[in-house]
């Protein structure tokens, strides 16, 4: 158990950058994802805490010690890969009781500690058997199992569960999650799958083309999405975004469409461009507000899922309760409170009263 | 595969037949003719012969001279396989950290296997001639008597040098596919455990190799039992004395020089059975012993 502090790390791979200066501080028992398309360099931030790979610049703290310069070995962490990566030639047992070993624990110790995490994990009975005749989920148990034995000080995990089928990813995400909280192990999990993201952490770092593009809990995020490829990277159905020009020092907008929406209590710059935001969910039936043509409907059984155009072509989504839903025309409004408002050169959020 | 369907059975026995015809002429028919050859006894001046059942294996057997040539054989093999499998593995984990997935190096590495015995024979020849040779020159400047001629232990380390090097191209091809396989993710799992580089070499990397190690063994062996005769026969033709004469040296110098066909047909059927025997081990390890 330990806190970790990740100071401006940055990696490049030859001449292309892949990590352009992360910064995070983790409390002792905290469980963090970091969440990103493919290739946002998630992987190579955890390596580089692992050790597997250097940072170009930058520190890795665990435990208030600086760990920048050790091997993976020195480093007191396990990993979980997203393939398990169990030594194939080793029984469960071994796989769980190799890192040990290593470490010169005793034997009755070892022995000890491979039955509690194999009874915690309910892989007690399979002890004997070899990797390749384990199934999906029990080898993903198996690698959980080898990396709760060393009781570490960090935990880190790859994409552990994007090998397992829908309902089983389902079942480890809660069981991993339970888990960490039990044994209070400070970690880091990295995933793709923002359901997975909001679900599993304290808090989220969301990488965008190899920067932390926002550090924040969950519901922060959702609420308060950073950027617009925060916004639109948490939360399904995505974000609408609506251009728009700023009049009446910033507190009125007018979108393409010309409908003026009033922004209580934000400054601008007359004839800026801004992107105004709105979730799917927070779209009300009404009129005074946008009217799409609904193209597509999906029905979800207590909502629906309406997708639609506006009149100049613009693709828009709602997420409505109710299944009696039809194709054709349709007037949506703006509860302004659900509003976010984005600046349309760098994307940043613009908040009320600033 | 695509399963192709002949009408009628000429054509594909046609087709098989100039396999069969090599097979036949080339392996069936000789080892036909030393069975033969080895229940037959020829007079001195090979004008007629009489069949004498076992008594060929049995004056083999109880030579002491081919007993000597298959120890000599035994430790000859033994030091070329352990040269050649322990040189290509060193190899192997050397360029498996820098070529990782590599393929066009791969294929160029394997090109030393092609060089004919003679060739490598030459090449040793010429390194290791006391009087031409480079290394041999350096030897007996630096006051080191060496004359793989005339001295039998330094000729019988020759024929294992040049008959090691020969093989190691091969076996490195081999390892390094071994090594290339196995997940990377695996040995980073071992580094995050704790396991320093050797001890991940030892206790993950080598027994995940064992299989290709032991397929390599007997490859060695057989090679060694009966591929060296064009190393042997270009570098020291078996002397000096018999000290690098090996089983199947014994069998040409028997056979081609002496004219003891009886006996050299004896010879060579039981290094026939030889061969056998350790290709039938072979199968069956390497089937049980996979366990991944
Ligand atoms: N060893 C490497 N050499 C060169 N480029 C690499 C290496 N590892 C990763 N990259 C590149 O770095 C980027 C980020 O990779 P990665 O951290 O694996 O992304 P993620 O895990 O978020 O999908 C990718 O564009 C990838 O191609
Ligand atoms: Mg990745």
């Amino acid at each position: 158990m330990a806190t970790l502090h990740l100071q401006d790390i940055r990696k490049s791979f030859g001449p292309t950058q892949v990590l352009h200066g992360v910064t995070l501080d983790v409390a002792d028992g905290e469980m963090i994802v970091i969440v990103g398309a493919s290739g946002c360099g998630k992987s190579t931030l955890l390596r580089i805490v692992a050790g597997l790979e250097t940072q170009t610049s930058g520190q890795v703290v665990i435990g208030g010690q600086d760990v920048s310069g050790l091997e993976p070995a020195d480093r007191d962490v396990a990993m979980v890969f997203q393939n398990y990566a169990l030594y194939p030639h080793m029984s469960v047992f071994g796989n769980m009781a190799y890192g040990l070993k290593i470490r010169g624990v005793p034997k009755a110790e070892i022995e000890r500690r491979v039955k509690e995490a194999a009874e915690l994990l309910g892989i007690g009975a399979l002890l004997e058997r070899r990797p390749r005749q384990l199934s999906g989920g029990q080898r993903q148990r198996v690698a959980m199992g080898r990396a709760i034995v060393r009781e570490p000080k960090l935990f880190l995990f790859d994409e552990p569960l994007s090998n397992l089928d829908a309902k089983l990813r389902v079942q480890m995400r809660a069981e991993i999650r339970r888990l960490q909280r039990r044994l209070g192990v400070t970690s880091l999990f990295v995933t793709h799958d923002q359901v997975e993201a909001m679900t599993l952490g304290d808090r989220l770092v969301v990488m965008h083309g190899g920067h932390a593009a926002q550090i924040a809990t969950p519901m922060e995020i959702w609420a308060r999405p950073a950027d617009t490829y925060v916004a639109g990277f948490i939360g399904s159905p995505a974000m609408n975004f609506l251009p728009a020009t700023l009049s009446h020092g910033g507190a009125v907008a007018t979108l393409a469409g010309g409908l003026a929406v009033p922004l209580p209590g934000r400054a601008g710059a007359d004839g800026a461009g801004v992107l105004i935001g709105i979730r799917p969910e927070h779209l009300r039936p009404g009129a005074g507000g946008l009217s799409p043509t609904i193209e597509l409907v999906e029905p979800l059984g207590s909502e629906s899922v309406l997708h639609g155009r506006l009149p100049d072509g613009s693709p828009l989504t709602a997420r409505l309760p109710g299944a009696v839903h039809a194709e054709g025309a349709l007037a949506l409004t703006l509860p302004p409170e659900s509003l976010h408002v984005f600046d349309a050169g760098s994307g940043k959020r613009i908040e009320a009263g600033a | 595969m695509r399963k192709v369907h002949f009408k009628g059975v000429a054509l594909p026995y046609l087709l098989l037949l100039p396999q069969l015809i090599i097979t036949g002429l080339f392996f069936f028919w000789p080892a036909g003719m030393a069975i033969y050859q080895s229940f037959l006894r020829e007079d001195a001046f090979g004008l007629s012969s009489q069949f004498v059942a076992f008594e060929n294996y049995a004056d083999v057997l109880s030579d002491p001279t081919w007993l000597e040539s298959a120890a000599r054989t035994g430790l000859f093999s033994v030091s070329v396989a352990l040269l050649a499998l322990g040189v290509a593995l060193f190899l192997a984990v050397q360029a498996d950290k820098h070529i990782r997935g590599a393929d066009t190096y791969k294929t160029l590495l394997v090109w030393p296997y092609a060089v004919a015995p003679a060739l490598a024979a030459v090449l040793w020849l010429f390194m290791f001639h006391p009087n031409i040779g480079l290394f041999g020159r350096l030897l007996n400047g630096l006051g080191i008597p060496w004359d793989y001629r005339l001295n039998g232990g330094q000729a019988l380390t020759l024929v294992i040098l040049a008959s090691a090097w020969k093989q190691v191209s091969y076996n490195f091809i081999f390892f390094l596919a071994g090594l290339q396989s196995i997940p990377r993710s695996v040995l980073e799992a071992a580094a995050i455990d704790g396991a320093s580089p050797m001890r991940r070499f030892w206790t993950v990397v080598f027994p995940l190799l064992s299989p290709t190690a032991f397929f390599l063994l007997v490859v060695n062996l057989v090679y060694a039992f009966f591929d060296t005769f064009g190393v042997i026969h270009s570098l020291t033709q078996g002397g000096p004395g018999k000290s690098t004469e090996t089983l199947i040296y014994r069998v040409y110098t028997d056979g081609v020089m002496n004219l003891n066909l009886g006996s050299s047909a004896a010879q060579s059927v039981i290094l026939m059975i030889l061969v056998i025997v350790l290709t039938a081990v072979q199968f069956r390890y390497v089937e049980r012993k996979v366990h991944y």
